[in-house]
C-alpha cells in the first residue's frame, strides 16, 4: 500500500552495486511445442536496480517474465527468491511473493471501476468483512493521484483513455507491498508526459529499494532509467552487465547477433539513406476531408514510388485520416480520389477494389485473425480473387502463401501454425502480406513498427523502402519521429484534424518537423529550417500545443454526447486560457475527461 | 504540474533536437515535483464524476426493468380490478419466488460468463429427492437434495474451470443427466413421492409468516444475502473480474478457477434447495416440472440487465426481471380469453427489447 513519496534524491546505481540479490533465475529451461523458448538462461535481479530486459521478439523476454511471474512453469532450473528456492504454480503464488507485474496489454477488467481495478482481491473491508466503498475510493483517489491520474475512481475504467489506463495498471502493481515489480513494454500507450511519470515512479520505487525489471524495445528509455541489462537471443542468455558500460550500436547488435560495423552501416533505422523516384501524377488525392470532431480539412497528394510521411502528435488525426482513406471512416465532407476517380462510397470494401490497403494500428484488434493460420491470414482479402464461383483454389493459395512467406521472410514453423502463436513482428509481416497480394496501389501504414523488436522493425522499414522504390505509393503513419524523418520522402503534419504543413526535401529533418509539430502561429510552408534558438521556444509551446490537442479530443469525444455539454465547456474554457501553467492544470481537467480517441 | 509536462516534453524531443534543447531536461527533470503522498497536503483536485450520459445508462440498465415493471403494475392496476388484490399479488410473489431462486444462481453464473442449462432438471431433481427424503423429518429433505444438487453443480464447475470445457455443453449433458436421474428415481415418473401432511418440511412450502408465505420470505432472503455477496465482498469482485476479463482476473492473481467452481455448486444448491422448497407447497415431487425453466431464468438475469457476456450485472435486476416474466404470466391469466401461450410470446419480445438496449449500451461503449 505504500505509496510513492519524496525522498532526498538517491544516487543512482550506488545502491545495486552491492545489494542483495533479490530474485534469481538459475538455468531455466522452458519449451513448448516445436520450440525452445528458454534454454539454460540465468538472470539475477538487486534489489533496488532497475534491470533493463531486451531481447528482439522470440529471444524469450516474455516466455522469461512469465516464469518470474508465475504464469509459466519451467521444465528446468529454478527461481530463488531473496536466496531461498521458490516454486510459483499460478500468479498469484508470485503476487504473495511480492513479485508484482503490469502488462504491455493493460490486463485489467474493463467494465469496473477504476477504484475496484486498482483494490481487486484485496479490497479495503469494514469490521463486518464487507468492502469499505468510501475508504476504497478515498484511498484509490489519493494513490492514483500520485500517477497523475485524477480522473473519480468510481467510473468504469474503459471510460478512460489507454495511456490513462496504463497508469491505473501501474498504481495497482505499485501500490501491493512488491519487492520486485516487472514491466513489460510499460510505455507503448503512454504520453510523454504519463512516461515522466512512470519515470518518476521508478525513481521512488529504487528508494524504496524495490527492483525493477523493465522491458522496453525503447532505447532512449533504456539508457535513461536503467541500471543493468540482461540480453536475450533465441531464448539464450548472451549478456548482463551495467548499461552504462554498452553503447546502443553494442547494444543492438548483441539483440540482433550481427556485427558493430554491419549494423552502424545500415543506420539506426531499416531505411536506405536514398530518397525514391517518383511519378509526378499522384496515384491518390485527398482534399479537404471533414468529419465532425476528428478530420478538419486534411488534403495529401501522393505519389507512385514515394514514401509520404504524415507526422502529427496525439490527436492530431494522423490515424483517423489513414482510416478514411481506407473508407473504413465515413466523411462529411471532403473528396478522395484514386488515379483521378472519386471513391464512389466509402467503404473498406470499394477501396480495396480501388487499391488501397490499410494496416491497422492496432495489430490485435484489428489486424490478424489469431486462431487462423498463417496462410488463411494472409489469403482472407483475397479471397474473393482466389476464388471461382465461391469456390477458393488451395493451389493457388499455397503458391501465394509460399512467395510472401519466403520474400518477407515470416518466420513460422508452417503456414499452417496460428498467427497467434507468433511474434509480432511476424504477425506485422503477414498483415503485410495480406495486403501486398491484393497488389495495391496504395499502401496506407498506420504505426507499423509499433511493438515490435528491433530486427523485425529493421526489416519492415527496409520492406517499405523496397515497396516504394517498386512503385508503391506509401502512406507511413508514426509517432517516432526517427522513422518518419528516416523514412519517408516528405512529411505532411497534421494538427488538430487538419494539414497544416509539409516538409519537402531538406527540410525533412527532426528539428523541422518537431517545430512544425510544435508551431502554432498558421503554418507557413515549413520549407524554412528553424534555427536552433527558436527551436527551444518551440519545444515550450509543444506543451500547450499538446495540451490544446488533449482538449480538443477529449471536447470531440465529449460534445458527441449532447448531454454531457457542461464538463466539455468547462474544458474548452480552462484550455482556452494562454497562460502555460494554467493550460497544463486545465489539461489535468481534460485528462480526466480524456476518451481515447481512437 | 507545469514542470513536469514541460520535462516530458522536452524529454522527448530531447533525443532528435539535440542542439535546441540542451540542458533544459536536465534542470527540469530535477525540479520535477515529487510524487505527492496520499492524502497529503496535495490539496484537493476537480475530480469531474462520472458524466451524466454515463450515469444514465447505468441507470437504465439497472434500475430499466423496475421502471417496466412498475408501468406494467400501474397500468394492469387500472384496467384489471381484480390485478390489484392482495390475494392476487401473493400468488404471484408464490409463483415468482421459486424461479427467482434459480434465476439468482444463474445470476452469479452469467456475471462470469458463463451459463448454467441444467438447473430446470435439477429444480425438478431436488423436489423429487425432497420428497423421497421428507417422511424422514426436515432435515434430511433439505439435506438430500442441497447434497445432490450441489454435487451436479460441482461436477459441471470442475469439468468448466479446471478441465476448460464449455460451459454450454457440461451444463446442457447434466440437464440430460440429472433429467434421467430423476426418472430412474421414480420409475419413470410411475412412483409420486408425496410429503407426509402436517410436516414441518411441508410447513415451509405452504406455511406464511405476516401475510407472506415463507417461498416469498426464503427468496427475498437469499436475495439479499446473494446481493451483499455479489457487491460487498471479494469473492463478487472477483466474478466480476472474471466474466469481465478472464486472462486480466487469472493474471492479476485471483482465484479465477474457484470463483468459477464455486458459482456452478452455488447454482446447483439453489435450484435443488427451490425444488425442494416447492415439492413441500405441491406437497410432493412432481417429475414434469423444471422443463425449460432455465430459460425463463435466463431471460429474467438478461431482462434484469445482466450481460449475456459477462462481467456486468446485479442480482436487483435479476428480481425485477423474474417479477416482471410472473406478472405478465399472471395479467395474461386475467385476461381469460387469451391463450397463456402468449406468455411466451409477449417475455420473448421483451426479452429481444433488452437484448437491443445492451447491445446499445454496449455500442457506445466501444464509441467513447
Amino acid at each position: 500500500m505504500a505509496p510513492p513519496e519524496a525522498a532526498p534524491p538517491a544516487a543512482r546505481g550506488t545502491a545495486s552495486a552491492s545489494a542483495p540479490t533479490v530474485l534469481e533465475a538459475r538455468g531455466v529451461g522452458k519449451r513448448f511445442p516445436g520450440v525452445v523458448a528458454l534454454d539454460d538462461v540465468s538472470f539475477t535481479l538487486r534489489a533496488g536496480e532497475t534491470h533493463a530486459l531486451v531481447g528482439e521478439n522470440g529471444a524469450g523476454k516474455s516466455t522469461l517474465i512469465k516464469v518470474l511471474t508465475g504464469v509459466h512453469r519451467p521444465d528446468a532450473g529454478e527461481l530463488l527468491l531473496a536466496g531461498r528456492p521458490v516454486g510459483f504454480a499460478r500468479p498469484a503464488e508470485a503476487q504473495a511473493a511480492g513479485i508484482s507485474t503490469i502488462y504491455q496489454e493493460v490486463n485489467l477488467v474493463p467494465l469496473m471501476s477504476v477504484a475496484r481495478n486498482v483494490f481487486l482481491g484485496r479490497e479495503p473491508k469494514n469490521r463486518l468483512r464487507l468492502i469499505d466503498f468510501p475508504r476504497m475510493h478515498a484511498e484509490a483517489a489519493a494513490l492514483l493521484d500520485g500517477f497523475g491520474v485524477t480522473v473519480d475512481p468510481r467510473r468504469p475504467l474503459h471510460t478512460l483513455g489507454l495511456g490513462t489506463q496504463q497508469m491505473v495498471a501501474l498504481a495497482r502493481a505499485v501500490s501491493v507491498d512488491a519487492r520486485v515489480v516487472v514491466m513489460d513494454e510499460p510505455t507503448s500507450s503512454l504520453e510523454p508526459r504519463e512516461v515522466e511519470t512512470l519515470f518518476r515512479v521508478i525513481e521512488d520505487l529504487r528508494r524504496r529499494n524495490i527492483a525493477v525489471v523493465y522491458v522496453s524495445h525503447r532505447m532512449d528509455e533504456l539508457y535513461r532509467i536503467c541500471d543493468r541489462v540482461t540480453v536475450l537471443r533465441d531464448g539464450r542468455h548472451i549478456h548482463t552487465g551495467p548499461l552504462a558500460e554498452l553503447d546502443r550500436m553494442q547494444l543492438v547488435s548483441m539483440m540482433l547477433g550481427r556485427e558493430v560495423s554491419e549494423v552502424r552501416r545500415d543506420g539506426v533505422t531499416g531505411f536506405g539513406a536514398d530518397g525514391h523516384d517518383v511519378t509526378r501524377t499522384p496515384v491518390l488525392t485527398a482534399k479537404n476531408l471533414v468529419r465532425r470532431h476528428q478530420l478538419d480539412g486534411v488534403s495529401l497528394e501522393l505519389h507512385p514510388g514515394e514514401v509520404l510521411g504524415l507526422g502529427g502528435l496525439l490527436g492530431s488525426g494522423r490515424s483517423e485520416t489513414a482510416k478514411a482513406l481506407a473508407g473504413a471512416l465515413s466523411l462529411d465532407a471532403g473528396e478522395v480520389r484514386v488515379a483521378g476517380r472519386p471513391l464512389a462510397r466509402s467503404s473498406p470494401a470499394a477501396a480495396i477494389r480501388a487499391g488501397i490497403s490499410l494496416l491497422p494500428e492496432d495489430r490485435k484488434a484489428e489486424g490478424i485473425v489469431p486462431g487462423l493460420s498463417v496462410r488463411e491470414n494472409i489469403v482472407l482479402a483475397a479471397l474473393p480473387r482466389l476464388s471461382r464461383g465461391g469456390v477458393v483454389s488451395r493451389a493457388r493459395q499455397d503458391r501465394l502463401v509460399e512467395i510472401f512467406v519466403k520474400r518477407l521472410r515470416i518466420k513460422a514453423s508452417s503456414p499452417e501454425q496460428k498467427v497467434g502463436e507468433l511474434s509480432g513482428g511476424n504477425q506485422q509481416k503477414v498483415l503485410l502480406a495480406r495486403w501486398l497480394c491484393l497488389e495495391p496501389k496504395v499502401l496506407l501504414l498506420d504505426e507499423p513498427t509499433r511493438g515490435i523488436d528491433v530486427g523485425a522493425k529493421a526489416e519492415v522499414q527496409a520492406l517499405i523502402d523496397e515497396l516504394a522504390g517498386e512503385g508503391l505509393a506509401v502512406l507511413l503513419v508514426s509517432s517516432d519521429i526517427e522513422e518518419l524523418v528516416e523514412g519517408a520522402d516528405r512529411i505532411v503534419v497534421l494538427r488538430n484534424g487538419g494539414t497544416v504543413g509539409e516538409l519537402v526535401g531538406e527540410n525533412v529533418s527532426e528539428d523541422a518537423l518537431l517545430a512544425a509539430l510544435a508551431d502554432h502561429a498558421p503554418p507557413a510552408e515549413t520549407t524554412e529550417t528553424a534555427p536552433p534558438a527558436e527551436t527551444t521556444d518551440a519545444v515550450e509551446t509543444a506543451d500547450a500545443a499538446e495540451t490544446a490537442d488533449a482538449a480538443e479530443t477529449a471536447d470531440a469525444a465529449e460534445t458527441a454526447d449532447a448531454a454531457e455539454t457542461t464538463d466539455a465547456a468547462e474544458a474548452i474554457e480552462t484550455a482556452e486560457v494562454t497562460e502555460a501553467t494554467e493550460v497544463t492544470e486545465a489539461a489535468e481537467v481534460v485528462e480526466a475527461t480524456e476518451e481515447d480517441p481512437r | 504540474m507545469k514542470q513536469t509536462s514541460y520535462a516530458a516534453k522536452t524529454a522527448k524531443t530531447a533525443k532528435s533536437a539535440r542542439t535546441a534543447a540542451a540542458g533544459t531536461p536536465a534542470t527540469a527533470s530535477a525540479d520535477a515535483p515529487a510524487l505527492p503522498a496520499p492524502g497529503g497536503p496535495s490539496g484537493p483536485r476537480p475530480r469531474p464524476a462520472s458524466t451524466v450520459a454515463e450515469r444514465l445508462l447505468a441507470g437504465v440498465r439497472s434500475q430499466g426493468v423496475l421502471a417496466v415493471l412498475l408501468s406494467v403494475v400501474v397500468v394492469a392496476s387500472f384496467v384489471y380490478p381484480t390485478f390489484a388484490t392482495l390475494d392476487n399479488a401473493r400468488g404471484v410473489l408464490v409463483q415468482a419466488s421459486f424461479l427467482a431462486v434459480v434465476a439468482l444462481g444463474m445470476t452469479l453464473v452469467i456475471i462470469t460468463g458463463g451459463i448454467d442449462l441444467s438447473v430446470g432438471s435439477v429444480f425438478a431433481l431436488g423436489g423429487v429427492l425432497a420428497a423421497w427424503a421428507s417422511p424422514w423429518g426436515l432435515l434430511p429433505a433439505l439435506l438430500v437434495p442441497l447434497a445432490a444438487c450441489g454435487a451436479i453443480g460441482l461436477l459441471n464447475g470442475l469439468l468448466i474451470a479446471r478441465a476448460g470445457m464449455a460451459p454450454f455443453i457440461v451444463t446442457l449433458a447434466s440437464l440430460l443427466g440429472a433429467r434421467g436421474l430423476l426418472l430412474a428415481l421414480t420409475d419413470e415418473g410411475a412412483t409420486t413421492h408425496l410429503v407426509p401432511k402436517g410436516s414441518a418440511f411441508a410447513e415451509l412450502g405452504q406455511g406464511s409468516a405476516a401475510g407472506f408465505g415463507y417461498p416469498i420470505l426464503i427468496a427475498v432472503a437469499l436475495f439479499a444475502a446473494g446481493g451483499l455477496v455479489l457487491q460487498r465482498t471479494s469473492f463478487g469482485q472477483t466474478l466480476f473480474a472474471v466474466g469481465g476479463s478472464g486472462d486480466a482476473a487469472t493474471l492479476m492473481g485471483l482465484p479465477v478457477a474457484r470463483a468459477k467452481v464455486t458459482v456452478y455448486v452455488l447454482s446447483g444448491l439453489l435450484a435443488g434447495f427451490a425444488g425442494a422448497i416447492n415439492a413441500a407447497r405441491l406437497s410432493s415431487g412432481v417429475t414434469i416440472i423444471g422443463t425449460g425453466m432455465e430459460l425463463d431464468a435466463i431471460a429474467a438475469v438478461v431482462i434484469g440487465g445482466t450481460l449475456l457476456v459477462g462481467g456486468a450485472g446485479s442480482v436487483t435486476g435479476t428480481l425485477w426481471g423474474v417479477l416482471l416474466l410472473a406478472v405478465i404470466q399472471n395479467l395474461i391469466n386475467q385476461i381469460g380469453s387469451l391463450n397463456s401461450s402468449y406468455q411466451s410470446v409477449v417475455s420473448g419480445g421483451f426479452l429481444i427489447l433488452v437484448v437491443v438496449a445492451q447491445r446499445y449500451v454496449s455500442r457506445t461503449r466501444k464509441s467513447l
